[in-house]
């Protein structure tokens, strides 16, 4: 069976989780959330979240607390650049994996 | 296969090829149009943008800084659902070079008249087919009108073509010799071209509730979607593209054979023949020239010599099947080419040669390379070459290495 199933005759695609792959694999860095300055987390209400706001991946949640989605955050570190407490750290994937 | 007819039996209006352009988009009623002016084409949107602006043609005319600008309006236009039209000539179209790509790649049915003239350096604006033989390899269908009739038809039938097979249409007319010379022109009726060519359905859809993302980077290999339905990688969609191309061979001589039953002149074949029935020597051209190739042969026939005249009216898909038809019988088939792939030959004499090969067949090719920025081409000129190509078949060769120019080097 061939891709002809698909019933595109160019380049096509619909809106939706992970339609350009996992793109998790692509990240160096990742983001590492302290939770001690994080906004939200810090006060248990819902404010801030710039860094959901800002994610051109929109892989990080309007939650208590921030989550960031690995699988497919790419690691661009914008949401590190807008955090106005600096409670986003980008580490070096690297250096994340030396230290589990 | 459809002979081609030397006379016309309808007294029609007097058209030049430009505005035979022009009025054939207006009857297909186009919705949008993009072009930027540029000689030989310039007549063409001046002609559209007076039909919009009296209110004559009810479509949007739409003013750009560029060519590329031009192609790019027409394919998002296209892509969201209108029936688009542009024109354009020489460095014109060689600036939308990269957009004549990505509407093919999208498999949007444009249609873009391409008023051929020759392409610098050093500067020209008179006629060759260089311009639009070197966008040959981006899949489009290119259509070579021999007189504004054809033109005016083309058009019409191009977009029929083009949205049943989902490829874009370039119809080709030589420059000034005839976009800038009148003809009787028969135009037929708004209501029989409403008949004749349905109102676009596009294959593509851009919709509030139905959001897609078109032309996405797309990896080397087929890929599952978010879905999980496996989808194309490049090369799959590429070959799509060659398919079409391939299969619009039927669906080019269907709309031309039903144009026939509706207007009374029919395209049903992807050339033109004349005297090719008993002719021993086949003179090959493309566009006007296949006209001037008619007087030579006459006067060929004349001195003796069996000559006809084979017109391409279709270059891509390249009538591979057709010539090997008409031109398998023949002694010698005398090929004018008014552009050149530098550094091999004339394009039409080349690929003739190709489909040939492996042909059971004794035919002789020469390719003559002629009227390159606008150098008159004489009927006798014509005839010389052919008895110069006969003189060096009888030395036994099939091929020659490298193509005859008519110029004065």
């Amino acid at each position: 069976m061939g891709t002809r199933d698909c019933g595109h005759i160019c380049g096509e695609s619909s809106p939706g989780m992970g339609e350009a792959g996992k793109t998790g694999d692509w990240r160096t860095s990742r983001p590492v959330i302290d939770e001690e300055r994080c906004t939200p987390a810090r006060n248990h209400k819902p404010a801030c979240f710039l860094c959901w706001l800002y994610c051109p991946e929109a892989v990080i949640s309007k939650t208590i607390p921030v989550r960031i989605d690995m699988e497919y955050c790419k690691g661009c570190g914008i949401c590190s650049q807008v955090c106005p407490t600096h409670a986003i750290a980008m580490v070096e994937e690297a250096d994340s994996l030396k230290d589990r | 296969m459809a002979k081609r007819r030397k006379t016309r039996e309808a007294a029609g209006e007097m058209l030049d090829g430009n505005r035979s352009a022009a009025v054939g988009a207006k009857l297909s009623r186009v919705q949008v149009i993009a072009a930027y002016p540029i000689t030989p084409q310039t007549p063409v949107t001046e002609a559209l943008s007076e039909f919009v602006e009296r209110g004559e043609l009810p479509a949007q005319y739409v003013n750009v800084e560029s060519e590329h600008s031009a192609l790019a309006v027409c394919s998002s236009a296209s892509l969201v659902g209108a029936r688009t039209f542009t024109a354009t000539s020489s460095h014109g179209l060689a600036y939308m070079h990269e957009m004549l790509h990505w509407v093919a790649g999208t498999r949007l049915p444009v249609v873009l008249a391409c008023v051929n003239r020759a392409i610098g350096a050093p500067w020209s604006v008179l006629n060759d087919q260089q311009d639009s033989i070197s966008q040959r390899d981006t899949g489009w269908i290119q259509v070579y009108a021999w007189n504004n009739q054809e033109i005016l038809d083309s058009v019409i039938q191009a977009y029929k073509i083009a949205e049943a097979t989902c490829l874009p249409v370039m119809v080709c007319y030589d420059g000034y010799v005839l976009s800038h010379t009148e003809m009787p022109v028969d135009v037929p009726p708004q209501d029989a071209v409403d008949r004749f060519l349905p109102p676009y359905k596009p294959h593509t859809t851009i919709e509030a509730g139905n959001p897609k993302n078109y032309n996405l980077v797309t990896l080397a290999n087929p890929r599952l979607n978010a879905d999980g339905v496996l989808c194309h990688g490049y090369m799959e969609i590429r070959y799509l593209l060659q398919e079409a191309l391939e299969q619009s061979t039927e669906t080019i001589a269907a709309v031309g054979r039903e144009f026939g039953k509706s207007f009374g002149r029919s395209y049903a074949g992807l050339l033109w023949e004349d005297g090719m029935e008993d002719a021993d020597i086949a003179m090959v051209a493309m566009g006007s020239l296949a006209m001037e190739a008619n007087v030579a042969a006459d006067s060929l026939r004349k001195g003796g010599i069996k000559a006809g005249v084979v017109g391409l009216r279709i270059f891509r898909p390249f009538p591979k099947r057709d010539l090997v038809r008409v031109l398998r019988g023949c002694r010698l088939a005398v090929v004018f080419d008014k552009s050149v792939s530098y550094g091999n030959e004339g394009a039409v004499g080349n690929e003739i040669k190709a489909a040939l090969y492996g042909i059971d067949t004794r035919v002789a090719v020469r390719d003559f390379i002629v009227g390159l920025g606008g150098r008159d081409v004489k009927a006798r000129e014509l005839a010389d070459a052919v008895k110069k190509a006969l003189a060096s078949v009888e030395g036994g060769a099939l091929s020659q290495e490298k193509a005859d120019w008519i110029c004065e080097i």
